[in-house]
């Protein structure tokens, strides 16, 4: 099997540095675009692909890159920005990319800045991803002193400068039009759209906002073609995806697998399956804002097609799991919590509806809930849902809310019913930590 | 006239005394990152790092003296600073403990660390020890989510924590 994005990386060790990169066939798409095809050749072929944004929206590239101006007339500089500010709870897939691959991330964007003809990348970096900062600045260091980077790349008319921008937080960042204004120096907050920002974007200028593993699949569909590519998936959407399982299964990690794997593979053979003494409940499929998906629906492959069908999306492509000896209500209030302290602020709806979300989650957590906070909150559900927001933030904080309301609602009604968290001896539930399998020695009783 | 062009004089007079209260290093270092922007406010954030880095924190005097250096009014740069929760705008202690608190930390036994990490060291979320040794704060998803639970320390990760490894890791932060 294949593993084209991930087949430098070698967990715990050094990432391949300039020399053994090149050697490995790196910057191999970077010769064979400069040299021997046109910017829109380069896009066709992305396009052809079927490559899909894996930042969790699942927009085709190709299609977003058709967007840019280009041609003489088009302003300048044009930009291309990766998204690396990863904070998506349950998701773990780019820092493995970053870490240990830097160099194919430089090459990445070289290839994809010369199909959309931009002029400088800006890398922005979460500021947690200490190495990753420090194995990319050597990667671009590399690069440039090798004449990947800078003026007239390998004699062409193409050139290219990429500068690493770390940032300071903030999940909202993540959000293309708030990481714009995070790179001008601005208070994060959302642009309205449109103009969407390949047309006006950084300093009103084209501009191209793409995740980390999305664009390391560009080098690998220009080097070894389109039939290639397609031929790695499993379905409809081309390539392979780097999958990932963490929560209580036996063997939490990140994959990378064709392109709709079904979700019972991953979690059974891949991950282990459950933990003993575990029972399986639910999973989130794409990270903390995708809505729960449950036994049923466990052969639905993972891809962009299949997993609505569950009423979900795959998000990230990385699944959290939720087992029995955790409690659902306070899993919702810990989502909620994170919404709740991420809102940017900017609009009401948001950041009054998910602070409230987050409360009414509390009292119930705590046994003080009542039955029509139920019915309050799923009138949230309705009042966040996409449109009634300025972004996506608000909606993605309601779909796991909604489905763990559908599927766990007995035990919502439970903690109202019996005044407390049934699950509170648990590690899990509202005041917890008293028998988890881990040795305690260190704690002391406060009371 | 003659009384604006003292008052500019004076204006510019506390400008540069502002600009110097910043070390010659922390001037070259933010100077370094303004070379990858078109304009000097988009290298505010790193700029204010860059003084967090040498002096732990910003102090509402590093966040006056940042804006003169960038053009912008103090007012302006600290909007943007306090929109962040990795810059600090009050001390710290010598060393920040980032306990995740995301959803699959969570899961996995986030709430044993955090009263773990209380108890040891007789603090809540949000404060600092007496000795100001430790800083104690909660962090969002820190991209390690098969080795939940996880904390930073300072710039480091420690993943698979286990009350005893936790124990472990401070003892590396004297």
């Amino acid at each position: 099997m294949e593993r084209p994005l991930t087949h430098n990386i070698k967990p715990r060790a050094e990432p391949l540095w300039l020399a053994e990169y090149e050697k490995a066939g790196g910057y191999e798409s970077v010769r064979k675009a400069l040299r021997t095809m046109t910017p829109e050749e380069v896009q066709k072929l992305v396009t052809e692909s079927t490559l899909r944004g894996r930042g969790g929206a699942g927009f085709p590239t190709g299609k977003k890159w058709s967007f840019v101006p280009m041609g003489a007339d088009a302003p300048r500089p044009k930009y291309l920005v990766v998204n690396a500010d990863e904070m998506e709870p349950g998701t773990f897939k780019d820092r493995l990319l970053l870490e240990g691959d830097p160099h194919q991330m430089i090459e990445s964007m070289i290839v994809s800045a010369y199909a959309i003809q931009a002029d400088v990348g800006y890398i922005f970096l979460r500021m947690e991803y200490g190495i990753a900062a420090a194995r990319l600045r050597k990667a671009i260091k590399e690069a440039r002193a090798k004449g990947y980077l800078g003026r007239n790349l390998l004699g062409s008319d193409f050139s290219f400068e990429i500068y690493l921008h770390t940032s300071a937080g903030r999940y909202i960042c993540g959000e293309e039009t708030a990481l714009l204004n995070a790179l001008e120096g601005k208070r994060a907050i959302p642009r309205a759209k449109p103009p969407f920002p390949q047309v006006v974007g950084l300093w009103g200028k084209p501009t191209i906002v793409q995740n980390v593993e999305t664009l390391c699949n560009i080098p690998h569909i220009i080097t070894h073609g389109v039939e290639w590519y397609r031929r790695l998936s499993r379905g409809k959407d081309g390539g392979t995806k780097i999958y990932g399982v963490s929560g209580n299964v036996k063997r939490p990690g990140a994959w990378e697998l064709p392109m709709g794997t079904s979700i019972r593979e991953l979690l059974e053979e891949h991950a282990g399956g459950m933990k003993d003494g575990f029972a399986f409940r639910g999973l989130l499929p794409g990270g903390a804002s995708t809505a729960m998906l449950v036994e049923e629906h466990l052969d639905l492959p993972m891809d962009f097609e299949s997993i609505p069908q569950g009423g979900s999306r795959m998000g990230t492509g990385t699944m959290i799991v939720l087992d029995d000896h955790t409690c659902p209500v306070g899993f919702a209030q810990n989502l909620e919590h994170f919404f709740a302290q991420e809102s940017c602020g900017w609009c009401t709806p948001c950041w009054e509806g998910l602070s409230w979300t987050e409360r009414i989650l509390q009292s119930l957590e705590d046994g003080q809930g009542r039955m029509d906070e139920i019915d309050v909150l799923t009138m949230h559900t309705k009042l966040l849902a996409p449109g009634r927001t300025f972004c996506a933030l608000a909606p993605g904080a309601m779909d796991p809310l909604q489905s763990l309301l559908k599927y766990c609602r007995a035990d919502f009604e439970r903690h109202i019913h019996e005044k407390r968290c049934p699950w509170r001896d648990e590690p899990n539930g509202a005041d917890g930590a008293r028998t988890w399998p881990v040795s305690s020695s260190m704690i002391v009783p406060t009371r | 006239m003659s009384s604006l062009r003292s008052h500019d004089r004076e204006l510019i007079t506390q400008h540069s005394a502002l600009i110097t209260m910043l070390s010659d290093v922390e001037r070259a270092e933010i100077e370094e990152e303004l070379l990858h922007y078109p304009d000097k406010q988009a290298g505010c954030v790193e700029a204010l790092k860059v003084v967090q880095r040498h002096r732990g924190w910003v102090s509402d005097e590093s966040l006056k003296s940042v804006a003169a250096l960038l053009g912008m009014t103090s007012e302006e740069l600290d909007s943007v600073a306090t929109f962040y929760n990795l810059i600090f705008r009050k001390p710290v202690g010598r060393h920040v403990i980032f306990l995740c608190d995301s959803i699959s930390c969570w899961v996995c036994g986030y709430d044993i660390m955090r009263k773990g990490l209380q108890n040891r060291l007789g603090i809540s979320m949000g404060e600092t020890t007496p000795d100001g040794r430790f800083t104690l704060l909660p962090i969002v998803c820190l991209g390690a989510c098969d080795r939940a639970p996880t904390m930073m320390v300072d710039d480091d990760l420690h993943e698979d924590l286990t009350t005893e490894k936790v124990d472990r890791v401070l003892e590396q932060y004297p």
